[in-house]
């Protein structure tokens, strides 16, 4: 087990963006009610918010949306932001780095450090223990966290598995450094790579350039036709890992950080789908209460869940007040995290944006 | 865990289906409700009950749930 543990910082700020454009999961053709019904009992998922995949709105849009918002309230001049980094596996280009046009596009010094974090679900975790062991020291003083996807882009329409499952969203998180600041971040990882074959996108990188091959619709059973441009997911092998390793890694999490259970106010699940979520709930021992979810509206986002369910269900509790909140992730790799985040009021979090 | 306890575990995930059609040499996949989500129940129940992490690719090649049994006693 590797484990993160990031002090003299505070989060300041979070916010979050989707399109504004809604897909609604009873509207997929060919679908019958009864379907909806079953897809939506297992999955939670009754809408989502996707782009139109056409280059006019990428995942950098959607964070760029939601930092220029976030500065402006938290009062954060662009002068200042000495660290960007962009986690997503939806890039604007395959190269530059989307934090460096960011950079540029959203007017930030020259002088800063950008760089982009290839990760899907486990990205706000991964991001946040990075930056924050970053900025620890005292070398940056202001960092943009930005976690986004809009991977619905990836979903063949003629999956089901994918199609009714994937929403997009843009987060950023704005950190300082501050010594006197009590906020703590401690983080668990495991990466375990012989996953990659259950959530893989084949064609387009360098080990299998797009060929004409790439372009074909393939039946691959239960109803299921892909292109191997398209994202393929096995969902019963990421269910059997997230469900057997996520509640271990949790066990050696509470244990690194003395994490007592009844003091935690949140546990913060990656929103995978409600099936899976339900069952780490209930395995990690939590009441409904303590556990929010808002896959019903946004669907599975990858690594903009988390962030996104702050912004969403707990805006006034992160002003309001401190919060002992603990997280927990599988995504594509697989890449897991399990963390702790605990907050101490003044969160700076205006209302969800909409591109 | 029994093989007889694992065949009676084995039909409490399904909601439909009786629980006398369930014997140790019944082939699951040709049950009218096998299904993913079914699946996902049996791989969690395995995971609960017998502490044991079962693949989907295991759930996809055994055929009966003897030989499904025999194969996460053995793992």
């Amino acid at each position: 087990m590797s484990s993160i543990s990031a002090k003299n910082i505070a989060i300041r700020g979070m916010a979050g963006c989707v399109p504004a454009r809604v897909e609604e999961n009873k509207d997929y053709p060919g679908i019958t009610p009864e379907e909806v019904e079953k897809y939506i009992a297992a999955t939670g998922v009754v809408r989502r918010h996707c782009a139109i995949h056409d280059g006019s709105i990428c995942t950098s849009d959607l964070c760029q949306k939601a930092a220029v918002k976030l500065m402006d309230d938290l009062g954060w001049d662009k002068s200042e932001i000495d660290l960007l980094v962009f986690v997503s596996h939806t890039t604007d280009y395959k190269l530059p780095a989307t934090a460096i046009v960011l950079q540029d596009k959203m007017g930030l010094p020259t002088s800063c450090l950008a760089f982009d974090i290839t990760l899907g679900c486990s990205g706000f975790l991964v991001g946040l223990g990075v930056m924050g062991n970053l900025m620890a020291s005292g070398a940056f003083r202001k960092g943009l966290l930005m976690v986004g996807n809009t991977q619905s882009e990836y979903a063949s329409p003629e999956d089901r598995s994918m199609a009714l499952l994937l929403g997009d969203a843009g987060t950023v998180t704005a950190i300082e450094y501050d010594p006197a600041s009590k906020d703590e971040v401690n983080i668990t990882y495991m990466t375990d790579g012989s996953g990659r074959e259950f959530v893989i996108l084949p064609d387009g990188g360098s080990r299998n350039p797009v060929n004409a091959q790439s372009f074909v619709m393939e039946d691959c059973g239960g109803g299921i036709r892909r292109t191997r441009l398209h994202e393929k997911m096995i969902g019963d092998e990421v269910f059997s890992y997230g469900a057997y390793f996520i509640p271990r890694l949790y066990e050696e999490m509470r244990a690194k950080f003395n994490i007592n259970p009844e003091e935690v106010d949140y546990l913060l699940l990656h929103q995978a789908n409600k099936f899976l979520c339900e069952k780490l709930r209930k395995k990690l021992k939590f009441p409904p209460e303590k556990v929010p979810y808002n896959i019903q509206e946004y669907g599975n986002t990858s690594g903009a869940t988390i962030p996104l369910l702050m912004v969403t269900e707990l805006q006034k509790e992160l002003h309001d007040r401190e919060l002992n909140m603990l997280a927990a992730t599988i995504g594509v790799g697989f890449s897991l995290g399990v963390g702790q985040i605990k907050t101490h009021g003044g969160i700076v979090v205006p209302d969800l944006m909409y591109l | 865990m029994s093989l007889d306890e694992f065949v009676k575990a084995f039909a409490a995930e399904f909601d439909e289906t009786p629980e006398e059609i369930f014997k140790a040499d019944t082939c699951y996949k040709d049950l009218d409700e096998w299904g993913s989500l079914v699946a996902l129940s049996i791989i969690s129940m395995v995971d609960d009950e017998m502490n044991k992490r079962l693949t989907g690719a295991e759930l996809r090649k055994c055929n009966t749930i003897e030989e499904l049994f025999n194969l996460i006693e053995a793992k």
